[in-house]
């Protein structure tokens, strides 16, 4: 495969990733995604798109996020140097705010009047519910029955934003079935509705225009870190579910062949139990959702439960960006399991005085280890994607504590 | 021979100044058993064409109807090779009447293609609609399709406009399946004259025989259908006559036949 000098060419006119991806959606649709591809390329090449939603990253979301040295933590693990990338700082406090300011632009640009999303933790529909306000525009977020549950201070932020939560009983009620149920609603609501997926997982050209949009993340990281540094990190760690954090940290760093990539899946109770969110791991390529992808599937093809104490990972895909990374071998996927990501939580949270989302302790699970192997005088780069605070319930009750 | 079977099927109904019938139900709905003795019961009940789903965990364009009896199929253990292997059973009694599978790409990609046609035509399937592989992404499904002489059906809809209509059609065979309304499987019915004029210019587009559905659930809805086009599509209300007999604990074969013959008539009588 000869795409190590070429990472930025893809996806190919067809949005496949090598055979990853693709547009695998019924005919109802292929005219929308169609158009939203023709109106995406028309946004990129249009100046005033990217000046607009420059000025909203910097006065609403808060950007630049800060990259922040991790002392303490680096003493603890007594290897190279730990850095956060905080866009959990960010406007609802996780990375999901970056893609959704600039899928409502794109929506906005349409003429549409109408937005749908889909959210597993909660954190993508907050992000969509507060952009969708900040605009004007009527939103409805889909979330399985059972994320409803275990993500409520979420549930409620959205409606307080004025967005309406419509629970999803069907399937296993989790993410995977909020974006079955939004698809629906799109293929019902063609003419009006814009559906902001939240993940760099969907037909083509949302993979893309997903991973455009969080890819600020990584070119803020290699400014900041060069600034700081006066040269690139060692190695990137990024959480993966659909993977939107991960491919906007990784994106701008693909071609600095120097630099090692690390993604860590949830593996729930631990891979071996087949309870796990671990897709590349555990999983083999199959189609879902619009693309070809790793998928947690039976030998009919039928898609597996994934299981996570994240809500977030919860999901039995992944973005075919990562898929193909991973075949290409230029990224590495580990994982942890939900006790590995909750030590790694507490541990942050005493060392550092931050709590982390349970996404990225997933991250910080297998960080020590990396920076380990890196070595002193090296440089490790993790996303700190979100903020802990909607997980507050669930640490509670997983550490048998009373809130 | 199997494009044939669903060619004799339309040109059958087509000499008889009909519309041609075709009745979906889902395969190991509500039991492999009791499925068995649905499909028997179809062709004396007037079905010309019968559409048989195979089930899937995530039926994205598929209403609440649909999305239950899949999981009620799952739950049976219901697999594309029990699809197959009941379709089978099916041909032993049934030479005559085509038959075509519809369902989503994953399973039939862990089959693998040639597999998966191979199989079909064994088993004496006619084709097959996949539902989330639209022409830019079943060229290998095509081949391995064309090369066991299957048909390959594909959907049109509202949304399937003039530019894009040509590359719907190309390289389809059987007949083209035009969904009426943009949305799920038995979402609401629509105003026929809408149609007319979209089934005309798939029928033309394509030379094929246009068979609409989504959203037809009385015989009255179906005799309006009946009128301009060359089959009428009856799925989610057909699955819920099963259901419900089933769940009474009455004979779901038999509440099949009777609701598909209620439709036979009305159709029989529109033109």
């Amino acid at each position: 495969m000869d795409a190590r000098n070429s990472w930025g060419s893809y996806p190919d006119a067809q949005g496949r990733f090598g055979q990853f991806g693709g547009r695998f959606v019924a005919e109802t649709l292929m005219p929308n995604i169609l158009a939203l591809q023709q109106a995406y390329e028309d946004a990129k090449a249009d100046p005033s798109f990217q000046e607009t939603l420059d000025v909203f990253l910097r006065d609403y979301v808060g950007r630049p996020s800060p990259l922040y040295f991790a002392e303490r933590l680096t003493d603890h693990f007594g290897g190279a140097k730990i850095y956060f990338k905080r866009d959990e700082l960010n406007h609802t406090g996780a990375h999901k705010i970056n893609n959704c300011m600039g899928q409502i632009f794109l929506a906005m640009r349409m003429g549409k009047t109408r937005i749908i999303a889909e959210t597993g933790a909660g954190q993508h529909g907050v992000a969509t519910a507060t952009v969708c306000a900040r605009f004007g525009l009527p939103c409805i977020v889909y979330m399985g029955a059972t994320d409803v549950e275990r993500q409520s201070p979420n549930v409620f932020r959205m409606k307080l934003l004025g967005a309406e939560v419509r629970p999803v009983d069907a399937g296993t009620a989790t993410l995977k079935d909020a974006m079955n149920e939004a698809l629906r609603d799109w293929v019902t609501n063609v003419d009006d509705t814009f559906y902001i997926i939240g993940t760099v997982a969907g037909p083509h050209p949302y993979p893309q225009l997903v991973r455009d949009f969080q890819s600020v993340i990584g070119r803020e990281t290699k400014q900041q870190m060069l600034e700081r540094e006066g040269r690139l990190p060692d190695a990137l760690v990024a959480c993966i579910g659909g993977g939107s954090n991960a491919i906007g940290l990784f994106h701008p760093f693909l071609e600095d062949e120097s630099v090692k990539i690390y993604g860590v899946e949830a593996a729930g109770h631990g891979i071996e139990t087949g309870q796990h969110a671990a897709t590349l791991t555990g999983g083999r390529p199959g189609v879902l959702h619009g693309n070809r992808t790793y998928l947690l599937q039976n030998d009919d093809g039928q898609i597996i439960d994934a299981h996570s104490i994240s809500a977030g990972l919860d999901y039995p895909g992944v973005g075919p960006e990562h898929a193909f990374l991973k075949d290409t071998g230029r990224a590495t996927y580990l994982s942890a399991t939900d006790d590995e990501a909750l030590e790694a939580f507490q541990l942050c949270a005493r060392l550092e005085g931050i709590l982390p989302a349970l996404e990225p302790s997933h991250a910080l699970a297998r960080v020590g280890e990396i920076a380990k192997d890196v070595g002193k005088g090296g440089i490790v780069v993790m996303n700190l994607c979100g903020r802990g605070d909607k997980d507050i319930f669930t640490i509670a009750n997983a550490l048998g504590a009373k809130i | 021979m199997p494009v044939g079977r669903l060619s004799n099927a339309f040109a059958r109904a087509k000499a008889e100044n009909r519309a041609a019938l075709v009745a979906y139900v889902m395969a190991g709905d509500p039991s492999l058993e009791a499925c068995a003795a649905i499909l028997d019961a179809l062709p004396k009940a007037g079905v010309d064409v019968i559409e048989l789903g195979f089930p899937f965990t995530d039926p994205m364009a598929d209403g609440p109807s649909i999305q239950r009896a899949g999981i009620r199929a799952l739950k049976n253990g219901t697999t594309l090779r029990k699809t197959m292997a009941l379709v089978g059973q099916f041909r032993q009694n049934h030479p005559e009447t085509p038959l075509i599978v519809m369902g989503y790409l994953n399973p039939v990609e862990t089959m693998g293609y040639d597999a998966f046609a191979r199989h079909a035509a064994e088993v004496g399937i006619d084709g097959a609609i996949i539902v989330d592989a639209p022409p830019e992404e079943d060229a290998e499904l095509r081949a391995a399709m064309q090369a066991s002489d299957l048909a390959l059906i594909r959907l049109a809809t509202p949304t399937t406009d003039a530019k894009r209509l040509p590359a719907v059609v190309a390289g389809v065979s059987g007949f083209v399946y035009y969904v009426s309304v943009a949305g799920i499987t038995g979402d609401k019915a629509i105003e026929t004259a809408d149609i007319a004029e979209a089934v005309a210019a798939v029928r033309q587009a394509s030379g094929l025989p246009v068979a609409v559905g989504f959203g037809i659930k009385t015989p009255e809805a179906a005799a309006r259908t009946a009128k301009i086009a060359d089959g009428v599509v009856v799925g989610s209300a057909l699955v819920d006559v099963i259901a419900s007999a089933h769940e009474t604990g009455a004979d779901a074969a038999q509440a099949a036949a009777v609701f598909c013959q209620s439709l036979s008539q009305a159709i029989a009588q529109a033109r």
